[in-house]
Parts: structure tokens; C-alpha cells; sequence
């Protein structure tokens, strides 16, 4: 429906409804985040005044200070941090080498992982995590970081994987061809040609991996359950079962906190990211 | 990501003549396997084999603690299940939500997608709107929504108390409001992947066809409906089919808004077998919960997907 192929006079009439409705989505959208960002803001005297103010009346950052002192807000971000890198590291590395092997051979291999890739999305978690948290208990890393890290490296591979092969099929082969023409090895051409050129494509998939693992809540909250350990979306949950009135604020701040590293990446890769759903969607 | 399979580049041409090709490929097999193993490793050792496992689980009594001997049991979990009130009213509540989501989801998703296709001043602010529950922890969306739906101070009661409607509905709390409650956050969460696939799917309509359309003189809804649509087509099941198993699976957003109260209004499967493993600690009988929602999703998903391979095709 491009604005070209519709008459004047329709499109006089439609306009106006056009604006209307995106007005509606920008609404539903963005109210709850500014309302979110407000209440980080209001003192708790504000929140549970009788005629509450739209807007702070004296915007200050305690509820961050105080969020940050009583929930242990930077302990819980640094097993955060810890979880999420290690798992961006380790799936990188791995999922490089494969990635490369799905998008330019065709073996049989293909075919059975690509199936696994969409295969792994239909299961449910609990018929995962159940055995998983046995075999973890056996060999000692149920409640620990490095058990947390195994299980968001193995659960993050996959789209990881498909994300790559993405970025790798969209190389031309004919790069490579020449190269070994010219005759270069293997590894000198997947370092100096392809690397090169597939660097967007990992950073957006190593950020969206990071991503994954900062927010993730069902593995933490199965897995971990010494406090000390407690991942950032954990200690959040937790915030929630004991807040007062009093404390809502706090909470948001808190929330706040949390949200911005993962928004901060969504917002350098989102071009890409969106860009390469936009490829596979002309594509297929 | 889409469930249509993106083409890839043919593997490079060999340019040696044929006696050598059967000696090349087995090569190729070889370096693939090399590449492939070190992701193949923790996949099969940590999601294969666990996999398996819960499966198997589910024909067990498997319960936690130490010392507990745990024997196949065949049947007898799942004639437990199918007496079971609770798990199909959960299971009910696990289909309304599911579809329910999806369905608003694809619906709001697609009026946001044509307005974006569109070409309208400040559609940015839309567009980087709708993009940033994608970046949000579910926890944090969760947290979100419970403060806009605080039956005192949350600014929904608020605002319906402005234009003199009775604002004080416990959203969450409340049986008849729960569960709707519940998916319009749904919505609200998952709307950035359907969004964006979407749009990308209406840039990629050829202009001409609408343009032809057009000269013959059919209207804007004409067009929409016999054009657009069927351009649409495969990224639509793509996208729905995915909405729906992601929301069939998921967890963390309901978990923080009700733990599925009130009454166990909005207790979704996953919670469900979740409290059944890990509060209860019937390791098997949770598994089988597990099994039953994999075989629903899966009948579900080859009747949707067959029944529209099958309109294609007419």
C-alpha cells in the first residue's frame, strides 16, 4: 500500500486515520516505559499521595542509590556480567568454525543441524532443565556460575549458529576462489578475506548472545539458589515478592538499571539485526 | 529468524574433473565434522542427551532428593495426568494464552507494520518504540506492567478513574481480569520480532504488482487483501508458527506478573510442571507434563502448517 497507487481523494480521508493509529501504537508502545522512568524518579511520599503528579516534582536518583545499597544490585550485576560474557566468548568461538561449515558445505551435517536449529525452539524448557539440573547436580555445578554459563552457551548456540551462517552465506564464494587462486591457505583467506568481512555480522551475533544471557530468568532460577550467586533478573524477581508501597520506586530504578545494557547493544545492532531478518524474509 | 530457509551460496564449484569428485566431497565431509565438533560437543553432551533424558523421564517416578531409586513406571504418569483437573485447566489457560498472544500479536503487529510501510512523518519514534521490548529482560517487562496495573497507583485505574469509570480493578488480581491482563503484556513484549519481520516482508511486495492492481482499478482494501496478503504468506506462518511455540513455552513474564495466581487463573503449563519439578519435587511426573505439551504443540503445528501447505497448493 504505497502512498503512490492511492487516489487523492482517498488518500485525504486516510491520512489523518493514519497518524491516528500510529499515535495509538506510539501510546501503547512508549507509555509504560516513560511511566516506568517517571516513577524511578518520585520519592515515595509522591507515589503514594492521594493526588499523584504525572511528572516527579522533584526528580532526584535516590530510589537509585537506595535500590543499588539494599538489593545488592552491583553483586547481582557483576554474576550478571560474569554469565553473560563468558557464554558471548565461548559461543563465539565455537559457533565460528560451524557456522562456517553449514554455510559452505554441503554434507549431511547440514541438513541435521539445520533441523536441530528449528527442533530446538518446539521443546519446552522442563523437559531440558529437569535432566540437565541432574546431570549438573552429579558433577557439581548446580548452583554456580560456571554450571549457569554451560547451559546458556549450549541454549544460545543455536541461533547463534543461524545468525552466522546468515552473515557467511552472504559472502561471495568467489572471494575465497580467489584467494586460493593466488594461492593463499585456507587460513590466511578465512583471515584476511572473510574475517574481515563477516566482523559486523559477529559483533551483532556476539551482542545479541550477550543479550540473551543477561536477560535470561528460567535457567537462573532453577539453577541458582545461593543468594550470592543470584543473577541480575533474579535478584529482581525477588525485589518484586517483598515490595511495599513505599518501595515501588525502587524497584523501577532497579529495573531501570538493568535495562540498560542490554538496550545499549540492541541499539548499535538493531540496524543489522533487523536488516539480516530482512534479507532471509526477501530470500525465502 | 524466519522458518523459511534462507538459500545458501552452493559449496565452490569443483573445478577438477569428475574421477576426483567422489575423493573431494569425502574431504569435505571430513573438514565439516572438524569445524562442526567443537559446537557439537556441549550440544549433544547438554541438550541431546538431556533431552533424551526428559523424555525418558516422563515414563518414570524420577522425584528429587538423594537416595531416591527411580524406576520406569510406562503409562502410569500420564493415567495420573489425564485425572488430573488442575494440569488441563492449566493447559486450557496454556492454549487461550498462546493463541490468544499470537493472535493479537500478528493482528496489532500488522496494522503497526503497514503504518510503518508507509510513508509518515515521525513513524521512527514508532518504529525504535516498537523495537526495545526485544532488549528488555522479561523480568523487567514484567516489573513494568505490574507497577501500570498497581490497582492504587498504577496510572491505568488512575487514568480510568479520570474520565469517571471505576478505577479500581485489581487487574492482575482479579479472576475475570487476569488472564486478559496477562496477554495484552504478552502483546505488548513479543510485538518487536513480529513487527520487524513483518515490515521486512512488505518491503520486499514488488511495487509493480500493486501498481498494476491499481490501473485495474482495484481499491486499497482490494489490494491489501489479494496482493499484499498472499505476498505475505510464507512469512506470516513463519512468524505466527514461531509466536506461538515461543509463547506456548513461556516462563519468566507470568512468572514475575501472577506466579500464576489468582487461583491459579493465569498458571500457564510451564508453571505448572515448573512448580510440580522443582517446588514438589516430581521429577517425572513434571517431565511427562513435558511430553504431553510437546505432542500438543507438535499436532497443533502439522495441522496448521499441512493445512496451509495444502491452501497454497489450491
Amino acid at each position: 500500500m504505497t502512498t503512490t497507487t492511492m487516489s487523492p481523494r482517498t488518500r485525504r480521508v486516510a491520512r489523518p486515520l493514519q497518524y491516528l493509529a500510529l499515535l495509538g501504537y506510539v501510546i501503547f508502545l512508549g507509555f509504560p516505559l516513560l511511566f516506568l522512568v517517571l516513577t524511578a524518579f518520585k520519592t515515595p511520599q509522591e507515589l503514594i499521595s492521594p493526588n499523584p503528579t504525572f511528572f516527579p516534582t522533584n526528580p532526584n536518583f535516590d530510589n537509585f542509590v537506595q535500590a543499588i545499597d539494599k538489593a545488592n544490585l552491583i553483586h547481582a550485576a557483576g554474576n550478571s556480567l560474569i554469565v553473560a560474557v563468558s557464554t558471548t566468548v565461548i559461543v563465539t568461538i565455537i559457533s565460528l568454525p560451524a557456522a562456517y561449515a553449514l554455510a559452505r558445505f554441503k554434507t549431511k551435517l547440514r541438513g541435521v543441524a539445520t533441523g536441530w536449529i528449528l527442533l530446538s525452539q518446539v521443546f519446552p524448557f522442563i523437559l531440558i532443565i529437569i535432566p540437565l539440573f541432574l546431570v549438573l547436580k552429579q558433577i557439581g555445578l548446580v548452583d554456580s556460575l560456571l554450571g549457569l554459563i554451560l547451559v546458556y552457551t549450549v541454549w544460545s548456540l543455536p541461533f547463534a549458529l543461524w545468525m552466522l551462517q546468515g552473515y557467511i552465506a552472504g559472502i561471495p564464494v568467489e572471494l575465497e576462489e580467489a584467494g586460493a587462486m593466488d594461492g593463499a591457505s585456507r587460513l590466511r583467506i578465512l583471515r584476511v578475506i572473510i574475517l574481515p568481512l563477516l566482523a559486523p555480522g559477529l559483533v551483532a551475533t556476539s551482542l545479541f548472545t550477550f543479550i540473551s544471557g543477561w536477560n535470561e530468568f528460567f535457567f537462573a532460577l532453577v539453577l541458582i539458589q545461593d543468594p550470592a550467586l543470584q543473577t541480575l533478573p533474579l535478584t529482581l524477581a525477588r525485589f518484586v515478592g517483598a515490595e511495599g508501597q513505599v518501595q515501588l520506586g525502587q524497584l523501577a530504578a532497579a529495573s531501570l538499571l538493568a535495562t540498560i545494557p542490554s538496550l545499549l547493544f540492541f541499539a548499535i545492532i538493531q540496524r543489522r539485526l533487523t536488516s539480516g531478518l530482512l534479507s532471509g524474509a526477501v530470500k525465502g | 529468524m524466519t522458518l523459511t530457509e534462507t538459500p545458501l551460496a552452493a559449496s565452490p564449484p569443483s573445478k577438477t574433473p569428475k574421477p576426483s569428485k567422489p575423493r573431494r566431497r569425502s574431504k569435505q565431509g571430513r573438514d565439516a565434522w572438524l569445524l562442526m565438533l567443537p559446537a557439537l560437543v556441549p550440544v549433544v553432551l547438554f541438550s541431546v542427551y538431556p533431552l533424551a533424558q526428559g523424555i525418558l523421564l516422563g515414563f518414570t517416578d524420577a522425584e528429587a532428593g538423594l537416595n531416591v531409586t527411580t524406576n520406569f513406571n510406562g503409562a502410569e504418569n500420564y493415567q495420573k495426568l489425564a485425572g488430573n483437573e488442575l494440569f488441563w485447566n492449566s493447559f486450557r489457560i496454556g492454549l487461550v494464552w498462546a493463541f490468544g498472544v499470537t493472535i493479537l500479536q500478528f493482528l496489532a503487529s500488522l496494522g503497526l507494520a503497514l503504518l510503518l510501510n508507509l510513508d509518515l512523518r515521525f513513524r521512527w519514534i514508532a518504529r525504535t518504540l516498537a523495537l526495545v521490548p526485544w532488549a528488555m529482560p522479561p523480568v523487567v517487562i514484567a516489573i513494568m506492567w505490574r507497577l501500570m496495573l498497581n490497582p492504587t497507583y498504577g496510572p491505568i485505574n488512575e487514568g480510568m478513574r479520570a474520565v469517571g469509570l471505576p478505577g479500581d480493578i485489581n487487574w492482575l488480581g482479579d479472576f475475570s481480569t487476569a488472564l486478559p491482563a496477562v496477554i495484552v503484556v504478552g502483546v505488548w513484549a513479543g510485538m518487536p520480532q513480529t513487527t520487524i519481520t513483518l515490515l521486512a516482508g512488505l518491503q520486499s511486495v514488488p511495487t509493480d504488482l500493486h501498481e498494476a492492481a491499481a490501473i485495474d482499478g482495484a481499491g486499497v482494501w482490494q489490494r491489501f487483501w489479494h496482493v499484499t496478503l498472499p505476498a505475505l504468506r510464507p512469512i506470516i506462518i513463519a512468524i505466527t508458527t514461531l509466536d506461538l511455540i515461543w509463547n506456548f513455552n513461556s516462563f519468566a513474564l507470568v512468572y514475575v506478573l501472577t506466579a500464576g495466581g489468582p487461583g491459579g487463573q493465569t498458571m500457564l503449563p510451564m508453571l505448572f510442571a515448573y512448580n510440580e519439578a522443582f517446588r514438589y519435587g516430581n521429577f517425572g511426573y513434571a517431565a511427562a507434563m513435558g511430553n504431553v505439551m510437546v505432542v500438543v504443540i507438535a499436532v497443533f503445528l502439522f495441522v496448521y502448517l499441512r493445512g496451509q501447505a495444502r491452501s497454497r497448493l489450491s
